[in-house]
C-alpha cells in the first residue's frame, strides 16, 4: 500500500456569501498524476490555489506527505506550480527565473547550477539560459515555468491549465512531453484543465468537478464508461451523450431494465433493474451505441452530418422530437434532412434515475 | 494619378494645422524670440538694440546669477530624491482595494490642487518659528524653535519640504499606475519562491518600476530646477539671497530691474541646463536595459 501523497479533508471555502467550494475531500496516492476537469466557476482553480497556499481556506486540512500544510506559507509546502500564464519575472534570465526560488531557500551556489543546468538539459533550454522571457517564444517559456518548478524538486506539482496559451500542435507536444516528465521526477501531480482530451490522456485518476463539489473520481476510462451522473456523461466524452427521457418497462427483461422511449420503441439494457427507484429515467447513450440499421429500430430524421475521417456523427432528432448523435462509417452517404432508421445498442446504454445518479450495464461494457 | 496624390497631401496638413499653428505661435516663435532677446539690451518700454553676447558675460560674472545657480540644484538635490523616495512609499502602502486606500489616495493627491500661494500660506502658519504649529511644538517642549525661515540652510528645507508636500500626489499617482501593470500571479509566484516581502520589492517590483521611476526623476527635475513660487512667497529669496532660485532671479531682473534681455538670457541659461540634465538622466538610466519591457 503506498504512502497517501495529497490529503484534501472537507475543504470549505466561500466569497463572501458565495460559497466556491463546499466540503471537497480526496487522497492521492504517491507520485499520483490526478486532472482536476470542469467548467469555468467548478472551484478547480481555487481548490489548486488552496492547495498551493494562494487561498485561504475556511474550513478543513490539507496534509502533504503526512504534514500539515495549510497553515504553512506557499513556499514552505514542498509544492511547485507552473501558472496558466507563466508568471515569469521579466527582468530576470531563464537562469535566474529557475534559480530565484533555490536562492531564497538558501541552496548553495553549486548546488543550484547543478539543478538548473539538469533542468535545462532534460527540457532542452540549455542554450536559453542567458535570455529573457520577452525574447522567447510561448512553448519556450512554458518550458522554463516548468524548469522553474522542477528545480526545487518539490513532493507535488501544481499545473493551471499547462496548455491552454499553446497553439494546437505545440499543445499535443507539451502533453507528451508532460507525461515524459511525470515518468522521469519523483513527485504528484495535479493539473487543472477544462479540456477532457488533456485529463483523459496525462491523468491517473481525473477529479470532474461541478457546481462547487467533486462529482466523481476514477480513472479516465471508468469516469467515461461508467459516469457517476448525468453531469459528467454529459460533460466527459465528445459530442457529449444523448440523454432521452424513458419509461420503465413493466414486466419485460427480467432482471435487467427495460425501457420505452417517447416514440415508442422498447430498448433492453443490461442495468440491473434493482436500484432505479421509480420516477423518471434517462436512458444514456454514446454515439457509437446508436448505429444505422435498415430496418426496424427508430426513425430519426438528420440535422446536421459531421464528417471526422474515421467516422461520421450524425446528429438528429426522433419522431417525437428528442435530439440523438448517432455514429457510422467514415465513408457514409447520409445528407442532411435524410430519414434514417437508428438502432439502439442497449447492451451498453447508461440509465440515469430521478436524482440524476447513473446506473450502469455489469462488468461487460465497464 | 498625381493630382489625387498632392489632393491628400494637402488634406493631411488641414488635420494638423490647428495644432501646429498654436504650437508655432505659443512655443516656436516665444522661443526663437527669447533668444534673440537674450542678445539685445531691451527694457520694458521697447527699443531693443543688438550687444551680442554682453548679457551672457555680464551673467557669469554676476554673483547673484551664480549662487541662485546653486540655490536651485541644492533645492532640486533636496526635492527630487525625497520626493521619489516618499511617492514611491505612498504608492507602495497605498496600492491596494480597501476603501481606506481608495480615500488616502485622494487625501494625498489633494494637495496638488491647491495653488501655490495657499500652499505657501499652509506652510508659513506650520514654520514660522514665533506663531507656527512647530515653533510653539518646540517651545511647549521647551525647545528652541528652528528659523526655518530666517536660517541659510534651514529655510532652503523650509521651501523643499513645502514643495514636496504640495508636488507629491502627481509621481504616488504614476507609481500606482506601474504598480497596476505588474501581473498579480508574478508575485504569487514569488510567493511560491519563498520571497521576503524585502526581496519582492527588490527584484520583482522594482524592476518592472524602473521606466516609471526615470520619468518622475526626469518630470521632477525638470519642474524642480523651475521653483519659483514658494520661494517668492515664503522667503522672498530671503535670507540674504540664500534662496534667490533662478525663476526667481529672472522674475526680478525682468520686473523689477525692466532688464528684459538680461533676464531672457538667463532664461536661456536655465533652459540649457534642464534639457542636458533630463537628457543625460534618460540616457544614463535607460542604457542596457531594452528588452525588460515585456514578459
Amino acid at each position: 500500500m503506498p504512502l497517501p501523497s495529497l490529503e484534501l479533508r472537507d475543504i470549505r471555502k466561500a466569497y463572501g456569501a458565495t460559497p466556491v467550494l463546499d466540503g471537497v475531500s480526496l487522497t492521492m496516492e504517491e507520485g499520483e498524476f490526478v486532472a482536476f476537469l470542469g467548467p469555468s466557476g467548478s472551484g478547480k482553480s481555487t481548490l489548486l490555489r488552496i492547495i498551493a497556499g494562494l487561498e485561504t481556506l475556511d474550513q478543513g486540512e490539507v496534509l502533504l506527505a503526512g504534514e500539515r500544510i495549510d497553515t504553512l506559507p506557499p513556499g514552505d509546502r514542498g509544492v511547485a506550480m507552473v501558472f496558466q500564464h507563466y508568471a515569469l519575472y521579466p527582468h530576470m534570465t531563464v537562469r535566474e527565473n529557475m534559480a530565484f526560488g533555490l536562492k531564497n531557500a538558501k541552496v548553495p551556489r553549486d548546488e543550484i547550477e547543478a539543478r538548473v543546468a539538469e533542468a535545462a538539459r532534460v527540457l532542452e533550454i540549455a542554450e536559453q539560459l542567458d535570455k529573457k522571457p520577452n525574447q522567447m517564444s510561448g512553448g519556450q517559456r512554458q518550458r522554463v515555468a516548468i524548469g522553474r518548478a522542477i528545480v526545487k524538486h518539490p513532493k507535488l506539482f501544481l499545473l493551471d491549465e499547462p496548455l491552454s496559451n499553446l497553439d494546437a500542435a505545440l499543445r499535443m507536444r507539451t502533453r507528451i512531453e508532460l507525461a515524459q516528465l511525470r515518468n522521469r521526477v519523483d513527485a504528484a501531480f495535479i493539473m487543472v484543465t477544462h479540456d477532457q482530451a488533456e485529463a483523459m490522456t496525462l491523468a491517473d485518476r481525473i477529479v470532474v468537478m461541478n457546481d462547487r463539489k467533486i462529482q466523481q473520481v476514477g480513472p479516465p476510462m471508468e469516469i467515461y464508461s461508467r459516469p457517476a451522473n448525468t453531469f459528467v456523461a454529459r460533460f466527459v466524452g465528445s459530442p457529449a451523450m444523448t440523454l432521452l427521457p424513458v419509461t420503465l418497462a413493466e414486466g419485460a427483461g427480467g432482471d435487467y431494465a427495460s425501457v420505452t422511449l417517447g416514440d415508442g420503441s422498447v430498448v433492453q439494457t443490461r442495468v440491473p433493474r434493482a436500484g432505479l427507484g421509480t420516477g423518471t429515467l434517462q436512458l444514456g447513450l454514446r454515439p457509437e451505441s446508436v448505429r444505422l440499421t435498415a430496418d426496424g429500430g427508430s426513425s430519426a430524421k438528420v440535422d446536421l452530418v459531421e464528417r471526422l475521417g474515421d467516422r461520421t456523427l450524425l446528429y438528429a432528432h426522433l419522431s417525437d422530437g428528442q435530439a440523438i448523435t448517432a455514429e457510422d462509417s467514415g465513408t457514409s452517404a447520409v445528407q442532411v434532412g435524410d430519414t434514417v432508421r437508428l438502432r439502439i445498442d442497449g447492451g451498453s446504454a447508461h440509465l440515469f434515475d430521478a436524482d440524476g445518479a447513473g446506473h450502469h450495464a455489469e462488468a461487460q461494457s465497464a | 494619378m498625381k493630382a489625387g496624390g498632392t489632393r491628400r497631401d494637402h488634406t493631411g496638413l488641414l488635420f494638423v494645422l490647428p495644432f501646429l499653428t498654436a504650437y508655432i505661435v505659443m512655443l516656436i516663435y516665444p522661443l526663437l524670440r527669447g533668444m534673440a532677446l537674450s542678445l539685445q539690451r531691451v527694457d520694458l518700454f521697447g527699443g531693443g538694440r543688438f550687444i551680442g553676447l554682453v548679457n551672457y558675460t555680464r551673467l557669469f560674472a554676476d554673483e547673484t546669477f551664480l549662487r541662485s545657480i546653486l540655490a536651485t540644484f541644492a533645492l532640486a538635490l533636496m526635492i527630487v530624491p525625497l520626493l521619489t523616495v516618499l511617492a514611491l512609499a505612498l504608492a507602495l502602502a497605498l496600492n491596494r482595494a480597501t476603501k481606506g486606500a481608495a480615500i488616502f489616495r485622494g487625501v494625498f493627491f489633494s494637495s496638488s490642487v491647491l495653488s501655490v500661494t495657499i500652499v505657501t500660506l499652509i506652510w508659513r502658519f506650520v514654520l514660522a518659528p514665533d506663531a507656527g504649529l512647530l515653533g510653539e511644538t518646540a517651545q511647549a517642549l521647551g525647545a528652541e524653535p528652528i528659523p526655518f525661515l530666517s536660517h541659510p540652510t534651514w529655510s532652503l528645507w523650509a521651501l523643499a519640504i513645502t514643495t514636496i508636500w504640495w508636488s507629491i500626489g502627481l509621481p504616488m499617482m504614476l507609481f500606482l499606475a506601474g504598480l497596476q501593470q505588474i501581473p498579480g500571479d508574478v508575485y504569487e509566484a514569488a510567493a511560491l519562491d519563498r520571497a521576503s516581502r524585502w526581496t519582492t520589492l527588490r527584484r520583482v517590483t522594482l524592476p518592472a518600476l524602473k521606466r516609471t521611476v526615470v520619468l518622475v526623476i526626469m518630470l521632477q527635475t525638470a519642474a524642480q530646477l523651475q521653483i519659483f513660487g514658494q520661494a517668492q512667497l515664503l522667503t522672498g529669496g530671503g535670507p540674504g539671497g540664500a534662496t534667490r532660485t533662478m525663476v526667481l532671479f529672472i522674475f526680478e531682473s525682468a520686473f523689477a530691474r525692466w532688464e528684459l534681455g538680461y533676464a531672457t538670457a538667463a532664461a536661456e541659461v536655465l533652459f540649457l541646463l534642464i534639457v542636458l540634465l533630463t537628457l543625460t538622466q534618460y540616457v544614463t538610466t535607460m542604457r542596457g536595459s531594452e528588452g525588460d519591457g515585456g514578459r
